[in-house]
């Protein structure tokens, strides 16, 4: 990034923003909101894999991931066309298909990210289009000593996986198996808390989208409340 | 250490004493047997037949040399034997086990009169009293650059593949330069063999241009198709025309370090090219100095675990950096920023065993075979319904349907052709109106197809498309990574649709469905397994429509392949009286016999294996299959009454 500001258009609106930034939060910023699971202010290079952030850009074939488009002078981008909001209908429908539980009983019921895109693509949480997927996981794997993971409603989006690698430098947290059976996993176990030589940062808690990552104590909390 | 020989001047002395050692084998005056005896040849009992033949050599006291080599490609004929008997021109024999061994050995090896052209193919020289392998459509059709030493040259001696002229490319590159190297490839248009037809002399130039303390050459074996192996053939029979290869690119690009990354399921593969290495390095062929000039490269091999993604060069460079196979969004490219952010250049094995050949005979040669835009040849792996399947090379340009009627010898069993499967699980079906196609990367994709690695399935009229394509997807989503979302659940949501089609439960809407959420996956997704894996799908929903629809709305299967659509009765008009082959061989004992003493099907019991149709003399062929099940008619078949059965046992 530099200190020369470049303009871009984006959805008719003219932005200036330093040259060199990514496209996404720079749209975020002038309130041009795209929705996004994956990304993370500060990411070097973002991950680009939950593919809802998708956007035209004109002369670049085909769909574009906007949190790893570097912004160009005179750029014109658009968020809204009509095979955007296909692609991303899509994208959100794939992702609540796999999902589990209600959110009555969840533990970020309000201040949940797919909730907050389930409104702005004004999609339902559970849809008829698609048939559900069981994932082959029991609903709560809790042998972490501090954290409890809940599968089924983990969208894989990997800011755990990030920040407990990249930024935390905990190298706990990885992804683990393939195609749908992909889960986050950890080292170590319960009994044995030494194992899992995780520095309780709860950096992977902090920034889960959904709540599908937890630490034991505030769950445990939540869990008695429901009571 | 600059020396005053030129690298040929070096290269010409390992090169004679090749030759001689080699020529001594030829001219033996005991026979040599050569046994194909790459993984496929084993898998075929080869290493039996070994052991047959050194039996029988013991028993009849006669010296002779057993060489193992590597593969022809003619899978059909395995195990593949080639004997050179003092006297007669080399002979090609098919289907030797160890029992046939043991003929040869007696009938051809000690008495010397007969040689046994039950077993023959053909010599592999002219002889008049041979047939030779040129009269065959097989052997005169194919164009053999790359494998034209394959099964031919024992991989296990360096002697071999120098005798034949290798390394000398690698020798006229280092005294010619860096430069010309990549400018004769660049000038070739050769393009990559691993899928996606990328020049590989810009993509070497690319990385020749960057800046770097180090760069790196990757050879990639991560071959993971299901049913092809090209690769595995190239790296087990020819190990030194990829090292070779893999050389002078290393050379155009300027990297001193190089890599073959080969899956571990490929164990003699690795076995063979660490061997190789080790034996290049000792002839200065590798190493500090090559030849004694200031190149040096140093190679060896690295082991992937078994990911089909690995394949996919980000992620490939994800596992030799020892974390999990998960593409990474380009760019950057690997030839800028790839392997510890180094400049690293990955290529197929197909490809850089190419480049040797064109460094030989030069650009131009290599551009007058096949076609402008796609020079040179394919390696196709031709499996599935063809009489002659296997490892075929074609020049570029040809047909489809010159592929696989003229050269691999049509559909087995006089049945129609209905299908190619082209470009592995994440290639395309092309219908047979189809099959004046051109095999290029271009047409291919044109059609929705592509050249992809070189898997070739071809499907005759008994094959369900909705089941291949099925069988492609349920392979693709198991082998996602689970990185994006829509290759991880898109994916998986088309093989639900699939299965569910298949098994009669398909929904008005899911046809739909399929289309909607394959272009989505093609469009969103993050690296090109994901892009192309509906292919498979969209390309069955483009050329055989009908056949979802008779799914989905009639409940048929007009194959009469998906199970649970399909019933199997016995036409009593063909049954022959008295017959029974077809009880015995009933898994579930739904087979008995009727009133007039012919057989029926019960279909409560009956769990449609589709054994009962081998079974059944083809002088009777009664077993009959229906697709949906209520279409079978009416016989009135009576079972035979209990005091009866025991008379005819009796």
């Amino acid at each position: 990034m530099s200190d020369k500001l470049v303009t871009i258009t984006v959805d008719d609106k003219e932005i200036s923003a330093p040259a060199g930034s990514y496209l996404l939060p720079v749209c975020l910023e002038n309130d041009i909101y795209i929705p996004n699971l994956c990304y993370l202010e500060g990411m070097e290079t973002p991950p680009a894999s939950c593919r809802l952030c998708l956007v035209e850009i004109e002369g670049r074939p085909g769909p574009q991931v906007s949190c790893r488009c570097l912004i160009e002078d005179g750029m014109v981008v658009k968020t809204n066309s009509e095979e955007i909001l296909k692609l991303r209908q899509i994208a959100f429908r794939l992702l609540v298909s796999t999902n589990d539980g209600s959110c009555k009983s969840c533990i970020s019921n309000r201040s949940c990210e797919l909730q907050q895109i389930a409104k702005f693509l004004h999609q339902p949480l559970r849809t008829k289009r698609l048939r559900h997927i069981d994932r082959a996981y029991p609903p709560l794997i809790d042998d972490h000593p501090y954290l409890v993971y809940e599968p089924k409603k983990c969208l894989l989006c990997g800011r755990c996986v990030y920040v407990c690698n990249n930024i935390e430098k905990g190298y706990k947290l990885s992804f683990a198996q393939r195609g749908m059976d992909t889960i986050v996993s950890f080292f170590g176990s319960d009994l044995d808390p030494a194992s899992a030589f995780c520095k309780e940062c709860f950096a992977c808690t902090e920034v889960c989208p959904v709540g599908s990552l937890s630490s034991k104590e505030k769950w445990k909390a939540f869990v008695d409340g429901l009571k | 250490m600059k020396s005053n020989k030129s690298p040929e001047e070096y290269l010409k002395e390992h090169a004679d004493e090749a030759r001689a050692a080699v020529t001594a084998l030829k001219n033996s005056s005991n026979p040599v047997i050569y046994v194909g005896a790459a993984t496929c040849g084993r898998a075929a009992g080869a290493l039996e037949t070994i052991a047959g033949f050194e039996t029988a050599l013991e028993e009849n006291g006669i010296t002779a040399e057993i060489r193992k080599v590597g593969c022809l490609g003619h899978c059909y004929a395995e195990p593949l034997v080639i004997i050179q008997n003092p006297g007669f021109p080399p002979l090609l024999y098919q289907k030797i086990g160890a029992g046939e061994a043991g003929i040869l050995v007696r009938s051809f090896l000690k008495d010397g009169s007969d040689p046994c052209y039950e077993y023959l193919i053909g010599a592999l020289e002219a002889d008049e009293n041979f047939p030779t392998l040129m009269d065959y459509p097989r052997y005169l059709y194919e164009k053999r650059v790359v494998m034209a030493h394959c099964g031919l040259i024992d991989p296990a001696e360096i002697d071999h593949y120098l005798a034949v002229g290798g390394y000398e490319s690698l020798a006229s590159g280092l005294k010619k330069g860096s430069e010309w190297v990549l400018e004769e490839v660049k000038s070739a248009n050769l393009r990559g063999r691993g899928g996606a037809g990328f020049p590989a002399g810009r993509k070497w130039e690319i990385a020749r241009q960057v800046e770097a303390e180090e760069k790196l050459l990757i050879c990639n074996g991560d071959e993971g198709d299901p049913g092809a192996y090209m690769d595995r053939t190239l790296l087990e029979s020819n190990p030194h025309q990829v090292l070779e290869g893999l050389a002078l690119a290393a050379l155009a690009v300027g990297a001193e370090k190089a890599l073959l990354y080969i899956r571990a399921e490929y164990p003699l593969a690795v076995k063979v090219m660490e061997s190789a290495i080790s034996q290049a390095e000792s002839k200065n062929l590798l190493g500090a100095n090559i030849l004694g000039s200031d190149f040096s490269l140093a190679v060896s091999v690295f082991q992937g675990s078994g990911a089909f993604v690995c394949g996919e060069e980000t992620a490939l460079i994800e596992s030799l950096s020892g974390r999990r196979g998960m593409p990474k969004l380009r760019p950057p490219y690997p030839a800028v920023s790839g392997f510890a952010g180094r400049p690293t250049i990955i290529n197929n094995v197909k490809t850089l065993s190419t480049v040797p050949s064109i460094i030989k005979n030069g650009a131009a040669w290599f551009l007058d075979i096949g076609t402008p835009d796609s020079p040179g040849t394919a390696i196709f792996s031709v499996v599935g319904e063809v009489e002659y399947p296997g490892l075929v090379e074609v020049p570029m340009g040809v047909t489809l349907e010159h592929l696989v009627v003229d050269v691999c010898g049509g559909i087995k069993n006089g049945k129609e052709l209905k299908a190619v499967q082209i470009g592995g699980p994440s290639g395309g079906c092309l219908p047979a109106s189809l099959m004046d196609t051109i095999i290029d990367f271009d047409s291919l994709r044109s059609v929705g197809a592509m050249m992809g690695s070189g898997g070739l399935v071809v499907m005759n009229e008994d094959t369900c498309m909705v089941e291949v394509a099925r069988y492609f997807t349920d392979f693709t989503q198991g082998e996602s990574c689970g990185k994006c979302t829509f290759c991880r659940i898109g994916t998986r949501h088309l093989r639900e649709i699939l299965h569910s089609i298949t098994i009669g439960e398909g929904l008005p809407g899911d046809i739909n469905d399929l289309t909607e959420i394959s272009e989505a996956v093609v469009a969103g997704s993050l690296c090109s397994l994901g892009k192309t894996a509906p292919n498979p799908v969209l390309t069955t929903l483009r050329f055989f429509r009908d056949e979802y629809v008779a799914h989905v709305e009639g409940k048929c299967c007009p194959a009469r392949m998906c199970r649970t659509l399909t019933a199997f009765y016995i036409d009593l008009e063909a049954c022959a009286r008295g017959c029974d082959a077809c009880v015995a061989c009933c898994p579930t004992e739904s087979i008995f016999t009727t009133s007039n003493r012919k057989k029926a099907i019960d279909q409560e019991k009956c769990v449609k294996c589709g054994e009962c149709v081998y079974a059944c003399p083809p002088e009777y062929d009664a077993v009959r299959r229906v697709s949906p099940p209520e279409l079978i008619p009416d016989q009135g078949v009576e079972p035979l009454p209990e005091n009866e059965k025991e008379e005819s046992e009796a």
